[in-house]
């Protein structure tokens, strides 16, 4: 398997972790990622909000760069896997956008892109091939999966059910965890309004990390960077302004494949962590 | 809100609700008003309007009203609300199309949402400039045009500590592509 891999602006700043652990477990489980020579940002919630053609041309220039290399996309970061997936389908079905869209980038795109999440390219291998590889099953790792909104919804680019996705779950029940039925899987984490108004992405974050707790948990497990900054990072934050006592690391999925899979924490950036991930990983066998 | 006359603001604003419904692409006429939008939103608790307010007044014709709201600034785009209306209208793309036309109309906008669509601002210029996002440039401009200098200084430090700070920004080879396309988009806007 072989993908052209988009790895998203904060690939070597708040979401390095992401980045780091995408690229290790795809090399060790023979998913070959080809980097876009001169990707560019795919503009994110700023990008669509302020104007329609902005978002799908940001996203429509790295489009083009994929189709040259001759190979299908995949995005490890929730926010770009949406917004190259939308505005694939947008150009796909929409001849007189698609014709705007590439005078306006000067780099035309012409269709001939699938664009994955790496949730879907690492699911794809299939459980045989996945068991295969595993070293330390992840026992003792109770986990809820998160998925936020991004990957989910709307539906032309759902990677699985909007209300109860199991494609994670799926992915950790593999390599040996045991994963949780909770009610937050899908729910918002305010994502993109944490510098403005932050205030609100800590009620949500908040709320999403006391349903994590009462589900008895040791850990989180994500696939955006959003969710992932907003949970481990404001964490102590939460802990401080509504006088709470969380504790709960937030592993990206690829970080735990990683383990299972003989990672060492260092090849798999584990110790960039806000909220102190060794004592969980020491549960793991 | 205080009392409207309804009859002469449908007839006045014909022209919203049509353009609304054609450039979001979403059927907005079709909404029966049931609420389920509202019932999921994640954000409807700081908003002035609820989702499924916004949609009634843009039914309506209300068009200073929508544009002028904080509601359509506060949507988080989750799209929770896109996936559950039974009518099969995408509210979130009729979000992002009201803060489009409320930028176009340049509507002065006051309190979450200048804050809002100030962060979307210092966002893209970044991007404008080096083809990919500068978080620590952001991060500055915003605080310098928000006038509070050391805002999230204690988040800046945590993440310098842990080497998730960039201090010079990643420049594309070919980065002018991309101030580029932001022009041709605002001539294109301009026009329309
Ligand atoms: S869910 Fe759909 S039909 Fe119901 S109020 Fe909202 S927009 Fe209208
Ligand atoms: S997309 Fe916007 S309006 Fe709809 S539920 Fe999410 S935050 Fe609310």
């Amino acid at each position: 398997m072989k993908y052209a891999y988009f790895p998203g602006c904060c690939d070597h700043t708040s979401a390095k972790e992401y980045d780091i652990s995408t690229r290790a477990v795809c090399k060790n489980l023979g998913i070959e990622l080809i980097d876009i020579p001169d990707w560019s940002c795919c503009g994110s919630t700023p990008g669509h909000s302020t104007s329609h053609l902005l978002g799908v041309a940001l996203s429509a220039r790295n489009l083009a760069l994929v189709e040259e290399m001759g190979l299908d996309c995949t995005a490890s970061c929730a926010a770009c896997y949406q917004r190259l997936a939308l505005a694939n389908m947008e150009m796909k079905n929409d001849m007189k956008l698609c014709e705007k869209i590439n005078c306006i980038t000067g780099k035309p795109y012409h269709g001939g892109v699938k664009v994955k999440s790496i949730v879907e390219v690492v699911a794809e291998l299939g459980p045989e091939q996945i068991t295969a590889r595993v070293l330390k099953p992840l026992e003792n790792l109770k986990m809820a999966v998160y998925y936020g909104c991004l990957m989910v919804r709307p539906k032309e680019i759902q990677v699985d059910d909007p209300e109860n996705p199991q494609i994670i779950d799926k992915l950790m029940r593999t390599v040996g965890g045991e994963v949780v039925d909770w009610s937050y899987k899908t729910e918002c984490c305010g994502g993109g309004l944490a510098i403005s108004n932050e205030d609100i992405v800590l009620r949500l974050t908040n709320k999403i990390l006391k349903e994590a707790v009462d589900a008895g948990v040791n850990c989180i497990v994500t696939a955006c960077p959003l969710c992932h900054f907003n949970l481990d990072m404001r964490q102590k934050k939460i802990n401080k302004i509504f006088g709470t006592n969380y504790h709960l690391p937030v592993f990206y999925f690829t970080q735990l494949i990683g383990l299972a899979t003989g990672l060492k924490p260092g090849e798999l950036s584990l110790e960039t962590h806000f909220v102190d991930t060794r004592e969980v990983i020491k549960l793991i066998a | 809100m205080p009392a409207i006359n309804l009859t002469s603001n449908v007839k006045d604003n014909l022209d919203f609700i049509m353009h609304v419904s054609k450039e979001s692409g979403q059927p907005v006429q079709h909404c029966y008003q049931c609420g389920k939008c509202t019932a999921g939103c994640p954000v409807a608790f700081a908003m002035d309007y609820p989702p499924n307010r916004i949609i009634r007044m843009v039914q309506l014709g209300l068009k200073e009203h929508v544009l002028k709201s904080q509601a359509i600034w506060l949507c988080a785009y989750c799209s929770t609300c896109t996936s559950r209306c039974p009518r099969n209208v995408n509210l979130a793309r009729v979000m992002d199309c009201l803060r489009g036309m409320a930028r176009r109309e340049g509507i002065q906008l006051e309190g979450r949402a200048k804050k809002i669509a100030l962060f979307y601002d210092c966002f893209l210029d970044t991007v404008k400039r080096n083809g990919k996002l500068y978080e620590l440039g952001m991060m500055l401009n915003y605080n310098l045009k928000t006038g509070h200098f050391f805002k999230d200084a204690g988040t800046g430090l945590a993440m310098f500590t842990k080497g998730k700070i960039k201090l010079i920004p990643t420049k594309n080879e070919n980065y002018k592509d991309l101030a580029q396309i932001f022009e041709r988009i605002e001539e294109m806007e301009e026009k329309c």
